[in-house]
């Protein structure tokens, strides 16, 4: 009796176990899918980045130490820093000058809506769409030129340059900041703003001492969130930039493309993994603070 | 007290429109510099939208849109072919499985395009050994850039409704598994599966990166191509991709917002187009 008893969950185990590798059959087509082109491209580039003509190396990785690549990351990480800046503040002004307005009002809806798309826009048609606007002979510089009689490239022509990406970049980074700060100004209670009022505190102080602080870690995750996004950008820049390659994507492309010089490729892998090195840790901090921020303003 | 917080209302309204003119003009601006850019030669306009004309003048141009509008239509059905039964699957055998399906579809995120080419083009070398160099190919790629976005859209239309109960039914009523699929679950989730089409659509509309890397061509390509020999009908044919994007895109957001305000289950809300990446980058 007690062997019957003991060997009844044992069958239904054994049973469950067979209908739940029956169940997995039913995943296989997707996750052969993803093996083959998501999984597979990504350990191609982490041990690309470790593999040289004769096995393992660190040559590749120690080839990031050379001066021409230290400074791509350099400007890369400028480029971003900046762009992310200047969005993160103007995106977080227009954020909150959305908070002040009707919540369901027609301007709210209408940029929020718009916000949405722009976030989206990058690559070829936005470099196009500068180059119409202050190109050489855009629209506004003809314009600027024709009225004013101002040369807006008269100190040599920045729109090639960090100066101009970190212009066309704010483009998608201000919606952005829009889309992603909104949540954490809306969480603000006007009880607080009331609160400090009735304990007889400023605006001054309501800033510095109630609303800043519980802002803080919700604009910082913004703001880290846009450095990865121009950090990662690549069509942007390339469109733009065709002389020389100034950042890590197009140095990443110089690498792909030249085949003239062998082990470069596995260069390019080893640069590849660096800035999915930075862009996870970018990430791994914007999660941990994106925690902090759900705690008051969820 | 009245008269402080009518002051703030007023000091509030005035910030509120500096920062929406000052901005707005900032947004607007390279609309209308691109709307003037391509009027300047009158021939452009009407060829755009004379196709025999312009698949004679610009034939790397019509040949680049065709191969968009086919990657396009071809990843969302592929996309939705992958994403939809494995969602649904997993919902209702292997609820332990859900965890690893999110962080594989949310992947992408974490990968710049520039990076995922470089690990995608010995795969392609492969493709093209099998399947030979045509831009279709792409759709393969593509399907994985848009997974987070499509995912996104598709779990949070299966958590508005309850997927077990409704298969279950179906299948004590004699459902086999495909009529559960297609006639009971798929209807009900129709409208993310369209705003996961919708977005698919969009990101494969403004992608550059791949295709222009893995030496295939779309309409990024192409309109990157034409800039170096005819700026003005780059310009116009970039503006007519945005405004068909943006269209795609207040699309999606108009049901979105249709759906927030019509049932009491937010569906789309997730999955508006908020972007942890620039996908057409």
């Amino acid at each position: 009796m007690a062997e019957i008893v003991a060997d009844v969950p044992q069958r239904a185990t054994t049973r469950s176990r067979l209908r739940g590798v029956t169940a997995l059959l039913g995943t296989v087509p997707f996750f052969a899918y993803v093996t083959i082109f998501l999984v597979i491209p990504t350990l191609v580039v982490v041990i690309g980045a470790f593999a040289g003509s004769g096995g393992v190396t660190l040559e590749n990785v120690k080839a990031l130490g050379s001066s021409y690549i230290l400074e791509a990351f350099g400007r890369s990480i400028a480029l971003s820093l900046l762009s992310a800046l200047i969005g993160a503040v103007l995106g977080a002004l227009l954020a909150y000058a959305l908070v002040t307005a009707k919540p369901d009002g027609i301007l709210r809806r209408v940029v929020t809506a718009a916000a949405g798309v722009l976030a989206q826009f990058g690559g070829v048609t936005l470099a196009f769409a500068f180059l119409a606007t202050i190109g050489l002979s855009g629209f506004l510089t003809v314009w600027l030129r024709d009225t004013f009689d101002v040369d807006i490239f008269s100190g040599g022509v920045w729109l090639f340059e960090l100066p101009g990406l970190t212009l066309v970049y704010t483009y998608f980074q201000i919606p952005l900041m829009v889309i992603v700060f909104l949540p954490a100004l809306d969480g603000i209670r006007p009880q607080w703003r009331e609160a400090t009022e009735s304990l007889g505190g400023t605006t001054w102080q309501y800033w510095t001492r109630v609303a800043g602080p519980l802002l803080a870690p919700a604009f910082l995750g913004s703001f880290l969130l846009l450095f990865a996004n121009s950090f990662s950008a690549y069509a942007t820049a390339a469109a733009l930039v065709s002389q020389g390659s100034p950042l890590i994507p197009l140095q990443i492309r110089g690498a792909l493309t030249s085949e003239v010089l062998l082990g470069q490729q596995n260069v390019g892998k080893a640069m590849a993994l660096g800035m999915v090195v930075v862009v996870s840790v970018v990430m791994a901090l914007y999660t941990l603070l994106q925690k902090r921020t759900s705690k008051w303003l969820g | 007290m009245a008269g402080v917080i009518a002051r703030r209302a007023r000091r509030q309204r005035a910030f509120r429109w500096t920062v929406l003119i000052v901005l707005g003009v900032f947004f607007v601006l390279p609309f209308i510099a691109m709307i003037e850019f391509s009027t300047r030669d009158s021939t452009t306009w009407p060829a755009l939208f004379n196709w025999p004309e312009l698949s004679e003048r610009y034939p790397a141009l019509a040949e680049g849109i065709t191969a968009s509008l086919l990657q396009a239509a071809l990843t969302a059905l592929l996309m939705l072919v992958l994403l939809v039964p494995t969602a649904v699957w997993v919902r209702l055998r292997l609820p332990r499985l859900r965890r690893l399906i999110e962080f594989l579809c949310l992947l992408p995120l974490t990968i710049p395009a520039i990076v995922l080419v470089v690990g995608l083009a010995p795969v392609y070398a492969w493709v093209t050994y099998f399947l030979g160099g045509s831009s279709l190919t792409l759709v393969f790629a593509y399907t994985i850039l848009v997974l987070p976005y499509a995912y996104r859209a598709i779990d949070a239309g299966l958590s508005a409704i309850d997927v077990k109960t409704l298969a279950e039914a179906a299948r004590s009523l004699g459902a086999s598994w495909a009529t559960v699929m297609w006639r009971v679950v798929l209807p009900n989730i129709r409208s993310a599966v369209l705003s996961a089409a919708f977005l698919s659509v969009a990101l494969v509309l403004g992608e550059f990166t791949i295709a222009s890397l893995l030496n295939r061509t779309n309409l990024q390509v192409a309109i990157n191509f034409l800039g170096k020999s005819s700026a003005t009908m780059s310009v116009a044919v970039s503006l007519t991709a945005l405004l068909l994007a943006f269209v795609l895109l207040l699309l999606l957001s108009l049901l979105g917002g249709r759906r927030r305000s019509g049932s009491t289950v937010d569906t789309v809300a997730t999955a508006a187009p908020v972007a942890t990446k620039e996908p057409a980058a």
